[in-house]
């Protein structure tokens, strides 16, 4: 009998365990299945050059539509799931579909954490994790037109560079004291305040929103210091929740995401887990991380198709993230969550420039602003764990290859 | 439209045509051709769209960025002709290119 996989989930993670399956050889069923009408799709251009109109539509698109003809994977979209028989290995689909399967990889990405003030159904609301969620952000995203977009993160930072560029009046609210404070340091919070702030973004930090109220085509947002802010449109990019219903009701393990080891399995034998849904052990970090990135995404559905096609392989890579904004590309390797000492390398005025966060001078994570060099050399001095000399980190004379 | 042609380690070749502007990187995942990648998804960010660019074709290219030229260090078996394929737009001056994918890509 030929066996079957199942693929729930057609984001960046479902889109590689297709590819990874086929090219490690599994010769069997393969079906994808996704609740988006679309093929999977490239993400992070969303909040960067598709928000901007520079990239259409059409190249998006992971693979191409012949691929998945190519490749024989049957495609099932714009069709969620809704509940999952871990024991009779059995998924049902929202049009009441039977699937059975021997191995399932649930590659469920998450969902937007939504506002949970008053007036947080507001038309001219928004939040930004989809094609059809940019697309109806679009409309009003004109020259001119009052944008507040509450919480400054990557999504958030990047949707403002790119309206301010484009002409709207922007407004950043940040509950906590600085920006992307969840995922940097203060220093490159400092940085990015700074180069908003000179571009027309106005950033208000330790600014909470307590309600929206307005007519439909204006909201009227209240801050927790008593302002009101009007606005044409409203993006909220305030975190991810992990899509893990479907896993936690068939009674497989999930905390802050589904529980999976280093080889994607989940505790449901024959159920896999990859991506921003998942929550997995890594060994240079010595803690269970949930990540939310492409790179995750991509090596851990590799990870999860190597289990299944029985050629198993640990996934255990340093963690990468980057983003654009404006002519800034920032990239970071590794977590800093710990580190006991950050240290700068290079001019941040210089608009190119690097810190490499410590713990008893261990390299835990790096920023790297236009720093390349630095991004690449910290890949492989994190998980070398070797003790370093700070004083060479911060001299511009030693390359960043020569800093071990 | 451009002609581009991707030679495999083994010597297979595939010549596709390519509107300008899109880079060499998604003419290859769009056309299937097996040993480019491109994971990040174009943001020279991988290294995963390697290829030795036949000698005749290297002075065409626009000269290599301080991205592309840090992110080759991460690319097996890099030497004097190696580019990354997101970063090479199509353009008319390159009608005909030719571009060898590592083995190590495959």
């Amino acid at each position: 009998m030929t066996e079957t996989v199942l693929i729930l989930g057609g984001g960046q993670a479902g889109a590689q365990a297709v590819l990874s399956l086929r090219q490690q050889g599994f010769a069997g069923r393969l079906v994808l299945v996704g609740s988006e009408p679309f093929l999977p799709y490239q993400r992070p251009p969303l909040s960067k050059a598709f928000l901007s109109g520079a990239l259409p539509r059409e190249r998006l698109l992971i693979k191409p539509e012949a691929f998945y003809r190519q490749a024989d994977v049957e495609c099932i979209l714009d069709t969620p799931a809704v509940s999952l028989d871990a024991a009779e290995r059995q998924l049902t689909l929202a049009d009441d579909r039977q699937l059975g399967f021997d191995q399932l990889l649930l590659a469920t990405g998450g969902r937007p954490r939504q506002l949970q003030c008053p007036g947080a159904d507001h038309p001219r609301l928004h939040y930004l994790r989809t094609l059809d969620d940019v697309e109806r952000l679009r409309e009003h995203f004109l020259p001119g037109a009052r944008l507040v977009v509450i919480g400054a993160g990557y999504i958030g930072l990047e949707a403002a560079a790119v309206a301010v560029k484009q002409g709207l009046k922007v407004q950043v609210l940040e509950a906590a004291p600085r920006v992307l404070a969840r995922v940097t340091g203060a220093q490159v919070s400092e940085f990015f305040a700074g180069v908003h702030a000179e571009a027309g973004v106005e950033i208000h930090c330790n600014t909470g929103v307590v309600g929206i109220d307005g007519d439909p085509d204006t909201a009227r947002v209240h801050t927790a210091t008593g302002d009101v802010m009007e606005a044409d449109l409203v993006l909220a990019g305030i975190g991810l929740l992990p899509n893990v219903e479907l896993a936690e009701a068939a009674g497989i393990a999930c905390d802050n995401g589904i529980l999976v080891d280093d080889l994607a399995r989940s505790s449901a034998p024959g159920v896999l887990a990859a991506g921003d849904c998942s929550n997995h052990p890594s060994v240079i970090y010595g803690r269970r991380l949930r990540l939310e990135s492409v790179h995750n995404a991509i090596e851990q559905a590799k990870a999860a198709a190597a289990t299944i096609a029985g050629k198993p392989r640990p996934y255990n890579q340093v963690p990468w993230f980057w983003s654009d904004q404006y002519d800034l590309k920032l990239q970071t390797a590794g977590l800093l969550e710990g580190h006991d000492r950050a240290l700068v390398r290079g001019d941040p005025q210089s608009r190119s420039f690097a810190v490499f966060y410590l713990r008893d001078n261990r390299l835990l994570a790096v920023d790297a602003i236009n720093r390349p060099a630095e991004f690449i050399a910290a890949r492989t001095l994190i998980p070398a764990g070797g003790q370093l000399d700070p004083a060479r980190l911060t001299d511009e004379n030693v390359a960043p290859q020569q800093f071990a | 439209m451009i002609k581009v042609t991707y030679i495999e380690f083994n010597g297979t070749e595939r010549t596709v045509e390519v509107e300008e502007g899109v880079s060499l990187m998604e003419a290859a995942v769009n056309n299937l051709v097996p040993g480019i990648d491109g994971d990040c998804g174009g943001m020279c960010a991988c290294a995963t769209c390697h290829v030795h660019v036949e000698a005749e074709w290297l002075d065409k290219l626009a000269p290599m960025e301080e991205q592309e030229d840090a992110m080759l260090n991460l690319a097996e078996g890099r030497d004097g002709s190696s580019r990354l394929t997101c970063q090479i737009q199509a353009t008319p001056e390159l009608d005909g290119i030719r571009v060898r994918t590592p083995i190590g890509q495959h």
